[in-house]
């Protein structure tokens, strides 16, 4: 039953993107594209909070790395929007091995620090260096034309497009999750000594996560930077890694796509209140609190605890993890 | 006189400017690490506390004409206040979870408190008066030294030094450094653990408020002027540990320098230099410099 209910949620949200550019006075396509790669952030971020139980406080680095590497590649080397996106993705899995390999060095808060620390040192970076712009970012990237057939100056090819790849994305996040190296990482989630125990190398593991993760970050961020034809200080700053954990925590970590719910709700909160200034980010660290104190499930992660406490053979709470063992998760 | 092609003055500028930085560094870690002790909890607001203070300083002037001297007393009561308050009602009620929930909570409240002084005051910097009898500098006949300034390191090493007096050498220490090791046990002989607890976020938060005092008439006061600098004390209490007093003073003082030199001999780097000794520390030494290591 609850397999059906998550298989049919996903076709109706897959029916209604499709038709969005359709009806742009109903809803603006470009917020659509936001909102789909801020929902692909989230998900990635959370293959290493929700499913290998590493907290990083600096993903706005890669989600940043892979836009101005993509702004690079297409506005001052005229290089098409396929290579572009591929050296953000490579570029941003790159930085994501190595700030890996140098956080788990350490554990738990401290993890949460140096990933912190080495984003904010990777903001500097793009602050001072020469082709970033500083302060006022990397405007007026061409978009060019996908393969040499697609022309994404039209929004509505745009639109197609960066479904298609953040769909791409999103099976990607599913695959890994529901892979055997991701019944590793929640190995290394929930026991690591034993993990290690049984012979996996969890560094190796732990790194390939991180690469992973940053990878397909990179992935929302360069998708990002050629829908608005900007690469910014705001996709590097630490802001922007905080956020990516609340929409997350907000979505439901427990789950794959919960976090997408997550960004959903964020976004929105930024589109339809920005007029209200600095009182959007007090609201934000209020649900930020909230979700903290009294809904640490979040919206996707409730849900799916609401559907199955209606079945007579639910497992007993506390068993969540063997439960997550036995089935594909959604 | 010159050293490696910089003019002394400059040069040594420059480190004085680098030991001040040092000692917001070393007052803010100290409060961190005091927390993190007891509480388990790593608190991102401290960067929002510390310009909660210099704000408060700053209405306290504005306002009620307070002077500096009473405002540097006042204002980390009254921050600490709102501390005490933040733990009774919120922290209180995540002690049992993973404490990354606490960095999670506490980033929260960052927000909130960040933005409420932006919606109140806008981004931007406000002036903020030294005191009349600090102004001025000395002329040490090798180089100036504003009075501020060496006020301030005066003043955070005597606090550093207290706070270490206390924790060691008193009762109430006793009593903390107990309920660190064991609060369990702690509270078996009938100490009041939870009332320690409110106690100590408060003097943290209270410590961090009365570095944003000091700091006021350094920098402009906006509502930004904490998080960033947490963010680097964070790499420092990677470096030094969270574990020993001493240690993160010193290594706070060090790391000061150290960006104080940068900015003499390569300027472009001076703000990514401590996250680059956070990187070589991680690399060659994983658990910090006065590591044990803690999960």
């Amino acid at each position: 039953m609850l397999v059906i209910l998550k298989r049919s949620a996903i076709v109706a949200v897959v029916a209604a993107l499709l038709a969005v550019p359709f009806v742009p006075h109903i809803i603006y396509p470009i917020f659509v594209m936001k909102v789909m790669c801020f929902a692909l952030f989230a998900c990635a971020y959370n293959l290493l909070l929700g499913h290998t139980g590493i907290v990083s406080f600096g993903h706005a680095a890669f989600f940043g790395t892979a836009a101005y590497v993509t702004g690079y590649a297409m506005r001052e080397l005229g290089l098409p929007p396929e290579i572009g996106i591929a050296a953000g993705v490579i570029g941003s899995a790159v930085l994501g091995a190595a700030i890996g390999a140098l956080a788990i060095r350490r554990q738990g808060i401290y993890l949460a620090m140096i990933t912190l620390a080495l984003a904010q040192l990777v903001y500097f970076a793009f602050l001072q260096a020469e082709f970033t712009g500083a302060e006022d970012g990397m405007q007026e990237i061409p978009r060019g034309v996908l393969f040499g057939l697609i022309d994404l100056r039209s929004d509505f090819n745009l639109f197609y497009v960066v479904m298609a790849f953040i769909g791409a994305g999103m099976w990607l996040v599913y695959r890994i999750v529901n892979s055997p190296f991701g019944e590793v990482l929640r190995a290394i989630r929930e026991h690591e000594p034993r993990a290690r125990s049984l012979g996996y190398a969890i560094e190796k593991y732990k790194i390939l996560a991180f690469a992973l993760s940053a990878g397909l970050s990179g992935l929302a961020g360069s998708l990002k930077c050629i829908v608005f034809q900007l690469a910014a200080l705001t996709d590097v700053h630490w802001h922007m890694s905080g956020e990516v954990i609340l929409m997350t925590l907000l979505g439901g970590m427990s789950t794959v796509f919960g976090p997408a719910i997550g960004a959903i709700l964020v976004s929105a909160l930024h589109h339809y209140f920005d007029a209200l200034g600095a009182w959007v980010t007090i609201v934000i660290g209020l649900i930020f609190i909230f979700c903290v104190l009294v809904f640490r499930r979040g919206v996707a992660g409730q849900l799916h605890h609401m559907l199955q406490e209606q079945r007579p053979s639910a497992a007993p709470a506390g068993r969540r993890n063997v439960k997550e063992g036995q089935h594909a998760q959604v | 006189m010159e050293i490696f092609g910089v003019p002394l003055q400059a040069f040594l500028g420059q480190i004085i400017l680098g030991l001040v930085n040092g000692a917001f560094y070393a007052v803010l870690s100290l409060g961190l690490a005091i927390i993190f002790g007891l509480l388990r909890i790593v608190n991102f607001a401290h960067g929002a506390f510390f310009m909660a203070g210099a704000f408060v300083a700053f209405i306290l002037g504005r306002q009620l004409s307070l002077g500096y001297w009473p405002s540097l007393l006042v204002a980390p009561v009254v921050v600490g206040l709102f501390g005490v308050l933040f733990e009774r009602l919120f922290l209180r009620r995540i002690y049992g979870l993973d404490p990354i929930y606490g960095l999670l909570l506490t980033f929260g409240l960052v927000l909130v408190i960040e933005g409420g002084f932006r919606v109140a005051f806008g981004s931007s910097g406000h002036p903020f008066p030294t005191p009349p009898e600090l102004r001025g500098v000395w002329n040490l006949g090798f180089m100036i030294l504003p009075v501020y300034r060496a006020f301030v390191i005066g003043v955070a090493i005597v606090v550093c030094l207290a706070t270490w007096l206390i924790i060691e050498k008193t009762r109430v220490g006793a009593y903390l450094r107990a309920a660190t090791e064991r609060p369990d046990i702690t509270r078996a002989f009938g100490i009041n653990v939870p009332l320690l607890l409110t106690l100590t976020y408060g003097a943290g938060v209270g410590l961090a408020a009365f570095a944003g005092v000091l700091a006021a008439p350094i920098q402009h006061v906006y509502p930004s002027m904490g998080s960033d600098l947490v963010i680097v004390v964070f790499a420092i209490v990677v470096i030094g540990g969270l574990g020993s007093i001493m240690g993160s003073a010193v290594t706070s003082l060090g790391l000061g320098v150290i960006e104080g030199l940068t900015k003499v001999y390569y300027s472009q780097a001076s703000t990514t230099v401590v996250f680059l000794v956070m990187a070589l520390v991680l690399l060659l030494r994983p658990a910090g410099l006065f590591g044990r290591e803690e999960t």
